[in-house]
């Protein structure tokens, strides 16, 4: 391995602007080209500020406290929008869904101490699903740091590992220049959250030095091509299978590579699955889709890439849940792997062709090196065949309960395609993913690696301001969410009442944390041990306390009406849907087991 | 899924396609026969590779920022690579630390820790250094001093030096590749030793190979370059 492992960094001790060749058409550089220089500043705060005008961010989610006044002080009278948030999470979960919907980082803000580690949880989610996304958190003045001064917490300690790279402020004549960079720096290449901790007296310190011109680090920002006999080799593959398939992961939206990945697709015939983060990067009434694959993905989608030969996986980093056990992913597949980060080559399944770069160049590279079309006519039959023995069903007997698919599928009916979906995490975000027909990249907002339980309620939030932001205010944001979810974070249907946003939530309420009663009747002989709430607020009521339109679901017929009400209305509305407690979500791939194997009824796992 | 007429007014009608509890179990569908390892890799059944770990020295050049070793070994302990030591020295180059760490790791599991190093900010070049390069440790070693002519002896065997000779005990300081400590303390155990500090190996490349990938050593105060 030593012999391929040169993994260096272009050394710039010059400290030259100028970005690697063949990255200067990259979208931010454009943007440079119209960033207006940072105005005068005179302190530290207004440096940070200035270098956040700069590099155009419009809004920042936050909530004041102590060390971060005086950064606060200086958005008063900034261009730059800010949505005081109930809590730092919901901070941290608005930023990173703005960045989702908008493709541009969010941002986020908290003070020291709790105000930082309160955004813990919503930095590890944009983590785990590499989303671009700045935090800036008060610290303590810097001659206290250390002593455990009053809300003083080591955020550079703490956030270390759930950041792309965090940054500790050491003056305010450098402040400015610092977070420019971080900023940048959580663009560049593979997108993650950065962090610029704040002591108080970096930003309260006066300084006249304007921040400079922004970039990532040297090093930072990848060769966006893949190299072209890699290329070469895996067209070669490509011609040749008989059984193709592509995978596009959530690297194909962060990208902005959806149309070439369609290209690709529809150029040579290949069937097309894709990752949960990959929802919208393909037409999923596309003849060639074959939906999502993984623990809840489709059955057509879990045999098709169990009986492929070629997987052609972009943007996507094999996370477990996707392939279940590796013994039996693809077991039988050359696999093309494009990714802009090396460290995803071969880390979970071996790349037989690792095709290093930009997810669209890589498929624009692709489409153009391939010379015909694989010979996969019967293979496209079986997986429409597939498609035919295993539909996505439920069933709707008189004697049970209103089933939650059916409040999914009545939403999607009610709006536009390009609707805007939140979810939390568990039965109804697997819902929400399976019986929503997604077409457009962005449409799918989620918590996926960190699976964070209350991540839709402010998520809606940060969507909501995105698409106004983008000037798609009559955009529809609708918000699935579990009863369980919404109880963690539903506090921020305040911020959506008092900045008047127009989000409608979807409680599927059965009572239970679902996904866990679900697997204790699969795993544990029906022992609900905390799972089962034997009491629940009514959340109609909660919504009209907090100013919010609430309505109640109990019956088939009166969805339709709830729903057109909801979304009808201008401004946020829940909708608490009562439905069976006992419905479980299927298919389903027991953890660590053969996709291939996915189970169809409850007494096969 | 969408786009079934669901009427208005108690349960909609029956959706004509297989219900979920009517479709094949797994049982009834074909499965392959390929297999993957642990690594990914796909089995030839015939010749099966697996992978053996094994010891391996890598070198990187680090930015000497505060929290740059908190970084890397936050790195090796999260994603549970299997380390034997690491070390941290200045370079030639103000502002730049060599970081070199002993690791027992697969072929894969090597290339990840160095993908990953690599992915750090402060992290300039990594890699690992080739099998015969020059590794040294050191060694401060306390022992009874109650024979101390044979002490003498066998830290001369060993090309020690005595640092500290006291009424009690006398403290030796060993240089030298790991085997060769390794021994030297096998022989000092019959005098009874009280204290050991070790340091585990530092190592640099032979002759005109860089240490780290594409390192050019400068004199001091000199920018090391680097090729990409």
């Amino acid at each position: 391995m030593s012999d391929t492992a040169a993994h260096t960094r272009e050394d710039d001790p010059e400290g030259s602007e100028e970005p690697p060749e063949g990255v200067d058409d990259a979208a931010h550089a454009t943007e440079a080209d119209e960033t207006p220089a940072a105005g005068p500043v005179s302190t530290g705060a207004e440096s940070v500020v200035a270098a956040l005008e700069a590099a155009g961010a419009e809004t920042a989610f936050g909530v004041q406290g102590g060390a971060i006044m005086p950064v606060y002080d200086a958005l008063y009278s900034s261009s730059i929008d800010h949505v005081t948030m109930a809590h730092e999470q919901g901070a941290a979960h608005a930023a990173d869904a703005y960045g989702v919907v908008s493709g541009e980082p969010g941002l986020c803000l908290a003070t020291s101490g709790p105000g930082a580690t309160n955004l813990v949880t919503g930095i590890a989610d944009a983590d785990m699903d590499s989303d671009a996304m700045l935090a800036l958190t008060g610290q303590v003045p810097t001659e206290f740091v250390g002593n455990d001064a009053f809300q003083e917490t080591d955020t550079i300690g703490v956030t270390r590992p759930i950041t792309k790279h965090n940054y500790f402020a050491s003056g305010a004549d450098t402040v400015g220049d610092t977070v420019g960079e971080a900023f940048e720096l959580s663009r560049a290449g593979r997108p993650g959250p950065t962090l610029v901790d704040l002591p108080k007296d970096v930003t309260q310190d006066e300084t006249d030095r304007t921040p400079g011109p922004a970039s990532p680090p040297a090093g930072t920002d990848p060769d966006p091509n893949a190299d072209a006999d890699a290329v070469e080799a895996a067209a070669r593959t490509i011609e040749a299978a008989e059984r193709p398939l592509c995978l596009f992961g959530g690297g194909v939206i962060k990208a902005e590579a959806s149309d070439a990945a369609r290209t690709f697709a529809r150029t040579y015939g290949i069937p097309v699955t894709t990752t949960m983060p990959g929802i919208g990067s393909f037409p999923e009434d596309d003849d060639l889709s074959l939906s999502w694959a993984g623990m809840h993905g489709t059955g057509y989608a879990n045999m098709a890439i169990t009986h492929t030969d070629c997987l052609i996986a972009v943007g996507t980093r094999f996370d477990d849940r996707l392939t279940g056990g590796i013994d039996t992913f693809a077991p039988e597949a050359e696999v093309v792997h494009v990714d802009i980060d090396p460290a995803e080559i071969s880390k979970n399944v071996y790349a037989d062709h690792a095709l290093i770069g930009d997810a669209g160049r890589v498929l624009d590279q692709l489409t153009a090196a391939v010379r015909e079309a694989p010979d996969a006519e019967s293979w496209r039959e079986r997986c429409a065949e597939w498609k035919e023995t295993y539909p996505l069903t439920y069933s709707t007997p008189e004697d049970e309960p209103l089933k939650p698919q059916f409040v999914v599928e009545a939403f999607d009916e009610a709006t536009d395609d390009d609707t805007i979906v939140t979810t939390g995490v568990g039965q109804h975000q697997m819902w929400a993913s399976q019986f929503w027909t997604y077409t457009e990249p962005r449409t799918w907002v989620s918590s996926h690696g960190l699976g964070t339980m209350g991540y839709g309620v402010p998520a809606a939030v940060g969507a909501r301001v995105a698409a106004n932001n983008m000037g798609e205010p009559d955009r529809d944001v609708v918000c699935f969410d579990g009863d369980g979810s919404f109880l963690m974070t539903m506090q921020e249907l305040s911020v959506a009442v008092r900045e008047d946003l127009d989000i409608t939530i979807a409680v599927l309420n059965n009572e239970y944390i679902g996904m866990v009663r679900q697997w204790q009747d699969a795993f544990y002989e029906g022992r609900h041990m905390a799972s089962d709430y034997t009491w629940m607020p009514e959340f109609d009521k909660l919504a009209e306390a907090f100013g919010a339109l609430g309505l109640r679901v109990d019956d088939y017929d009166e969805v339709a009406p709830a729903v057109e009400e909801a979304l009808d209305y201008d401004g946020p509305a829940v909708i608490d849907f009562h439905v069976d407690p006992e419905e479980n979500v299927l298919p389903m791939v027991p953890s660590g087991g053969a996709n291939g194997k996915f189970a169809t009824a409850e007494d096969q796992l | 899924m969408s786009g079934d007429s669901h009427a208005s007014g108690g349960a909609p009608e029956a959706d004509s396609r297989p219900a979920p509890g009517e479709q094949p179990g797994p049982d009834e569908r074909t499965h392959p026969e390929g297999r993957r390892n642990l690594e990914g890799i796909r089995i030839d059944p015939v010749v099966e590779a697996e992978h053996e770990s094994r010891r391996a020295v890598i070198s990187a050049l680090v930015e000497d920022e505060p929290g740059v070793l908190a970084r890397v070994s936050g790195l090796v302990s999260r994603r549970q690579f299997n380390i034997e030591s690491l070390t941290v020295g200045p370079t030639t180059v103000e502002g730049h630390s060599r970081i070199t760490m002993v690791v027992e790791e697969t072929d894969p599991g090597i290339d990840q820790i160095e993908k990953q190093m690599a992915k750090l900010k402060p992290v300039i070049s990594v890699g690992e250094v080739a099998g015969d390069a020059v590794t040294s440790e050191l060694v401060l070693l306390k022992v009874r001093g109650d024979d101390p002519a044979a002490v003498q002896a066998v830290t001369e065997m060993y090309d020690g030096r005595t640092v500290d000779a006291g009424p009690e005990t006398i403290t030796v300081e060993l240089t030298g590749h790991k085997s060769a400590i390794d021994n030297a303390i096998g022989a000092f155990e019959r005098f009874g030793i009280v204290e050991i500090a070790r340091t585990g190996p530092t190592a640099l490349a032979r002759g005109n190979t860089p240490t780290a990938p594409g390192e050019k050593p400068g004199t001091a105060g000199e920018p090391t370059t680097h090729d990409s």
